[in-house]
């Protein structure tokens, strides 16, 4: 057991458990802050994986804004301080079926692929994966229209919520 | 490698020595000799914490002539240890219907988040903890850790003004991240790198307060409002919300709020100096000469380094101890209506400048003067608007005059 | 480097399938959303991973980078819009939203 593959497992632990508690737990807040755990287990993935910039992006975006948003917006819509009564629907027992449907079949057609097993190379691009990711978003032959519509899209994003959430005075 | 010369390496060779002499392999002796050096650097911040809070009441009390802790030790200097006594012993009350896994985890977060950050920080060329080639990003990052802290404290108190306070806090704090992103990103542009240790070596030669002083203001004001302290401290204002979204921590819970603000505080203002002032170079080359060699010692570039963050925390107080508090409503409308627009329009200017005149000889000077134009028109644009608002305001205030003349 | 491509892939596979769950099983609107946050995140594991394990393309992180604005976009307009229906509704309870049915 390399120390990578210990702290793989590790990562993947707390990932598994911080998902599952944040869709099974009847506080919303404490769902909220479970998903804050899982989002931080996925950055130290990325960590692992060597892309450093990627995962402190995922911190500052995902812990930094939107798990922020949610509770704010779970604080925002709830009609009493405690939260009752159960918080699945009642279809959960073939939902959970299905997820699992899903996860054994997802398991089974990846395992047949004949790159499954494979084990990492060198690093691709050598070691300046920061100035290859940089040049890559923004030359013209690489993938800048991409991230231009990614920066139109976010712009759209910030209107169209600001334009929602004010509530218009009727 | 002495130990003068390379202190780090040479204590971490003999403790891996000592280790492995020991009967452990090279692996887990690696390992827990950076785990006792983690540990010896968490134990520097905070003992300057320690430090930090005697600095800070004789500060305040000269500001406001009075003296300040003068009994217990010489000028007071043994204070602090008397307040973490008398924070120990205090009772430890949780709130009635308090979420108290959640309300016992947010001041742990909270200083946790201050003290990530100094696994960053260049205390000399040879001792710092990590040299991360994003360590700029890793700030960032590291305040977004500081912001889930305050609204976890502020909703598991289970009280009306903690959660006022707490929404209010966060609002500011996600609100000027912003510019101070951007003001991060004009020493990034400059020294052509985000690694922190890689921006104070581009200074050797001349600091980055001189190319963009526009810069440094706009991350005294963003890290200031981002710290939550005056005059930005409307989300603990004692005098309104009752300290805010921590009233209802006591005993050591509030003792590590209020250290893990104070060693914000001089964090930033060990950044402004390792992102404007040089961090710890600051010699210009002098020891380069052989007579001065002793200059480039890494003991020495620690306490280059540590007078100048002590003199960037020594602003970030006289800040707060001489101006007002600014209300909740105006702090935000300052930002995202005129910092915000100002910080854009100053990274774009650097970005062009910092292009345009990097290979003539006019690049210092272009760099300063295009920050003077910069800040000219911006005074300019504030006084025509306020020129503006004064004679409306004169216009509507009449009517009010007349009615009370008869 | 002794972590086979295969971890990676049946971590973003479980991870995928408690998101569906979540988003299939849960009443609270906010709380479908959280169920969708896991499922962009295990997609961009997965993303990642494949930058990793592949031959030279930097197309796996600018991948990630997209979601990245995708997801903070959708949270944003999602989160709008329960709050706006939390407005007019006081309710949040999927179950409860059915004013468009026969």
């Amino acid at each position: 057991m390399t120390p990578d593959q210990i702290i793989f497992l590790l990562c993947a632990a707390l990932i598994v458990s911080s998902a599952l508690m944040v869709v099974i737990t009847r506080n919303l807040v404490h769902a909220a802050l479970w998903l804050v755990a899982a989002l931080f287990g996925v950055a130290v993935l990325y960590g692992l994986l060597q892309a450093g910039f990627l995962a402190l992006v995922q911190v500052v975006v995902y812990i930094g804004a939107i798990a922020i948003l949610f509770i704010f917006a779970v604080m925002l819509t709830r009609r009493e301080l405690r939260d009752k009564g159960p918080q699945v629907n009642q279809n959960w027992l073939i939902s959970a079926l299905l997820a699992l449907l899903t996860f054994a079949g997802l398991a089974y057609i990846l395992s047949s692929w004949d790159g499954f097993s494979r084990t990492a190379g060198v690093l691709p691009g050598g070691t300046e994966t920061l100035m290859v990711l940089g040049k890559a978003l923004v030359s013209p032959d690489a993938y800048v229209l991409p991230f231009e519509v990614a920066s139109i899209l976010l712009l759209a994003a910030l209107v169209g919520a600001v334009f929602i959430a004010t509530s218009s005075k009727e | 490698m002495t130990f003068w010369n390379d202190p780090i390496n040479f204590i971490a060779g003999w403790l891996r020595g000592v280790f492995m002499g020991w009967g452990l392999s090279t692996g887990p002796a690696t390992v827990i000799t950076s785990l006792i050096g983690i540990i010896v650097m968490i134990l520097f911040a905070m003992l300057i914490a320690i430090a930090l809070v005697w600095v800070e009441r004789k500060v305040v009390a000269r500001f406001q002539d009075r003296l300040g802790p003068n009994r217990i030790g010489p000028f007071g200097i043994f204070q602090p240890f008397a307040d973490i006594v008398k924070l120990i012993i205090k009772e430890d009350i949780t709130p009635a219907g308090a979420d108290k896994a959640v309300f016992n985890m947010a001041p742990v977060i909270s200083l946790a988040s201050v003290i990530l950050i100094w696994a960053i920080v260049p205390l000399a060329s040879k001792i710092y903890g990590v040299d991360i080639n994003v360590g700029v990003l890793y700030l960032v990052a590291v305040g977004a850790f500081g912001t889930l802290s305050v609204i976890m404290a502020g909703w598991a108190s289970n009280n009306k003004y903690a959660l006022i306070g707490a929404f209010r806090m966060v609002a500011t704090m996600i609100s000027y991240e912003i510019p101070m992103v951007v003001a991060l990103l004009i020493p990034t542009i400059i020294a052509g790198t985000m690694s922190v240790k890689g921006i104070t070596e581009a200074q050797g030669n001349l600091w980055f307060v001189i190319l963009s002083p526009l810069g440094l203001l706009l991350f005294m004001i963003s890290a200031i409002a981002e710290l939550g302290r005056s005059p930005f401290d409307l989300n603990e204002a004692e005098s309104e919300i009752v300290a805010g979204f921590h009233i209802e921590y006591t005993g050591m819970k509030f003792g590590l709020f209020y250290a893990g603000e104070l060693l914000h505080a001089f964090t930033f203002g060990g950044f402004m100096a390792v992102l404007f002032f040089g961090g710890y170079g600051g010699f210009f080359g002098l020891e380069k000469f052989p007579a001065f060699a002793w200059l480039s010692n890494p003991f020495i570039e620690l306490v280059v380094f540590l007078v100048k963050a002590l003199i960037g925390y020594w602003i970030i107080m006289w800040v707060k101890y001489s101006m007002p508090r600014i209300r909740i409503d105006h702090m935000l409308t300052f930002n995202w209506k005129f910092l915000t627009p100002l910080a854009f329009v100053l990274l774009m200017m650097t970005a062009l400048f910092d292009k345009l005149l990097a290979p003539t000889q006019f690049y210092v000077l272009g760099m300063f003067l295009s920050n003077l134009v910069l800040a000219w028109i911006v005074l300019e644009i504030l006084r025509k608007y306020s020129k503006r608002e004064r004679a409306e305001h004169e216009k509507n205030a009449e009517p009010v005059v007349q009615a009370a003349h008869h | 480097m002794s972590i086979p491509l295969s971890w990676y892939m049946i971590l973003s596979a479980a991870l995928f399938s408690i998101g569906l769950f979540g988003v299939l099983a849960r009443k609270n609107a906010v709380a479908i959303l959280l169920g969708i946050e896991l499922m962009l995140n295990a997609v961009n594991i997965n993303l990642v991973a494949f930058w990793r394990y592949g031959t030279g393309s930097i197309a796996g992180q600018v991948f990630a980078i997209i979601v990245f604005a995708v997801a903070a976009a959708e949270v944003a307009v999602g989160l709008a819009l329960i709050i706006s229906v939390y407005r007019r509704r006081s309710t949040v309870i999927a179950d409860d939203l059915d004013l468009l049915k026969w």
